[in-house]
């Protein structure tokens, strides 16, 4: 299932699942990922997937590439438990204050507002990654006529729980960071909690998720 | 109450707690953190009888003035810094590396570090902070950490659990090497770069941008073309990584750097040389220097045992 596994750097393995970006090979990953992090050996000392690749970090002090390349190659991701991905809804809302980007996305998309919204919301979107900054989920696919690429000049200040656009995929902003996508609206749940350490994402790679529209009272309501 | 307590008087321009840092993360996109050198972070515990995983005051640049008020404590810095430690009459000139006994009143002043980034203020203790992820390393990014994931303050007022009882003066005689050459490995996505790229890397020197924090150290220089794509199907990072986007110009990731990218890796700094590499400070020159997976093993091997010699003659 794994293309080709090589080193990245001296305290990385590098496997590399092809290059297409779409669910099936993304759950590949996923599967390998969950596998690895319920069992590994010693040294491993962290796990990231994304779309089509899977970076395995270790500790040079406590392994070495060989090591866990060969346990890498050992692993049957097909014995272990599926994805198990749960359906979320995220509220969000799309109220003028919150959706900065809407006029450019209108150009660019030769869309009216409504129909980007109807496009974008109530809609499953699958969570491939989570990532970047802490949290933010990496959602795909929007349909073909809503791919926009990023701001040629990135924001230096991106609001918390923005929902944005790009390309085929759709993000939130768990907190304030600098960023280049086009955002539609902003949601008033936690996506990201650092005080609950065994959770703090709400959004888990393998997850579907929903958008579903509230208005400004509810927004401004939502916490209360 | 704690009776044992240090007041910063003056925070400095990037000054944190850190510790060994937080694994298991990456998945989350939250990064390791941790003291950024982690040779200088190590001594500085030992010089103070600290456990070797303790939390110590990282400092950038200009360091913090702080007061201390309690019991005598042993306190030791480490890295290229200049210091002062005032006491009732008198004020002396600190030395790295060695360790010192303050007493209630005496004031720690962290002038700032010489031709180099980062240095380390151990105290003999256990201070009182708290833990996310086993760790009270400061993200302040992401607002992890201890003190609510924020840089430190001028005001604020930090606790000692516990102080350690050992107070014989500790000294070693370590001298940080400054090197200009930064061994690398070559990345995933070398082949995206052209021939005269590939060579530029290679046999050019660049300059350490002002725009490096403890995420990331941006450098200028000949521009490094790519004939491929100057973007990647975004995928993960880790710290070493050298990434080049569109513009040309590489980017370093460090400790704290995003755990996702989408630019071309082009190499991946050597573990032996990411000590070194992060006390390289703003207009330095750096060049790099390929070397293969079983070399950097090796090296590191070497660095990773003169360490453990230097940490068991303190």
């Amino acid at each position: 299932m794994i293309k080709n596994i090589s080193n990245l750097g001296d305290a990385a393995v590098y496997c590399d699942f092809g290059n297409e970006v779409n669910k099936t090979i993304n759950s590949k990953v996923i599967k390998y990922f969950k596998t690895i992090k319920k069992n590994y050996i010693e040294g491993i000392n962290n796990l990231t997937p994304s779309y089509n690749k899977l970076i395995i970090s270790y500790d040079l002090k406590k392994t070495n590439f060989k090591e866990v390349k060969n346990f890498v190659e050992n692993i049957n991701p097909e014995d272990s438990i599926d994805i198990n991905s749960k359906k979320l809804e995220i509220p969000v809302c799309c109220h003028e204050n919150f959706s900065m980007d809407i006029k450019r996305l209108e150009e660019i998309l030769k869309l009216s507002r409504e129909k980007i919204l109807e496009k974008f919301l109530n809609k499953d979107y699958f969570c491939y990654m989570t990532g970047f900054i802490a949290g933010m989920p990496f959602l795909g696919d929007l349909d073909e006529n809503m791919r926009a690429q990023r701001l040629e000049t990135p924001r230096v200040k991106v609001p918390k729980g923005s929902v944005a656009i790009t390309e085929q995929f759709a993000n939130i902003y768990t907190f304030e960071s600098p960023g280049g996508w086009n955002i539609l609206g902003n949601t008033p749940l936690d996506v990201f909690d650092s005080s609950k350490e065994d959770k703090p994402n709400v959004i888990n790679p393998g997850d579907t998720v929903i958008f579903k529209e509230i208005t400004l009272d509810q927004y401004k309501n939502f916490n209360e | 109450m704690s009776n044992n307590y240090i007041d910063i008087i003056r925070s400095g321009i990037n000054t944190t707690f850190q510790d060994k840092g937080r694994d298991h993360l990456y998945h989350i996109g939250i990064p390791f953190s941790g003291a950024m050198d982690n040779r200088n972070y190590l001594i500085a515990n030992k010089l103070v009888d600290n456990n070797l995983d303790a939390a110590v005051i990282e400092f950038a640049y200009q360091g913090p003035l702080v007061k201390y008020s309690g019991e005598k404590i042993n306190i030791a810095i480490t890295g290229d810094v200049i210091f002062s430690i005032k006491k009732k009459d008198t004020e002396i000139d600190g030395q790295c590396y060695q360790s010192y006994q303050i007493e209630n009143g005496d004031e720690i002043n962290i002038i700032s570090t010489n031709k180099s980034v980062y240095g380390y203020l151990a105290l003999g203790g256990q201070l009182d902070l708290k833990f996310q992820w086993n760790s009270c390393s400061i993200n302040t990014k992401a607002n992890i950490g201890s003190n609510n994931g924020k840089k430190l303050d001028e005001g604020q007022r930090i606790n000692l659990k516990k102080i350690n009882s050992n107070k014989n003066i500790k000294k070693t005689n370590y001298i940080n090497t400054k090197i200009e050459n930064i061994r690398v490995i070559k990345g995933t996505n070398f082949d995206y770069f052209s021939e005269e790229g590939k060579k530029i890397f290679y046999e050019k020197e660049f300059k350490v941008s002002k725009l490096s924090d403890r995420m990331g150290m941006r450098l200028e220089g000949p521009k490094i073309d790519n004939i491929v794509n100057t973007n990647i199907k975004s995928e993960g990072l880790i710290k070493g990584v050298i990434q080049v986007p569109a513009d040309g110009n590489p980017i370093i990731m460090l400790s704290d750097h995003g755990t996702i990218g989408g630019y071309p890796k082009i190499g991946v700094v050597a573990s032996v040389d990411y000590d070194r590499l992060v006390q390289m400070s703003p207009g330095s020159k750096i060049k790099f220097k390929e070397i293969n997976l079983s070399d950097a093993e090796t090296l590191f091997k070497l660095y990773e045992m003169e360490t453990q010699n230097l940490l068991s003659q303190i």
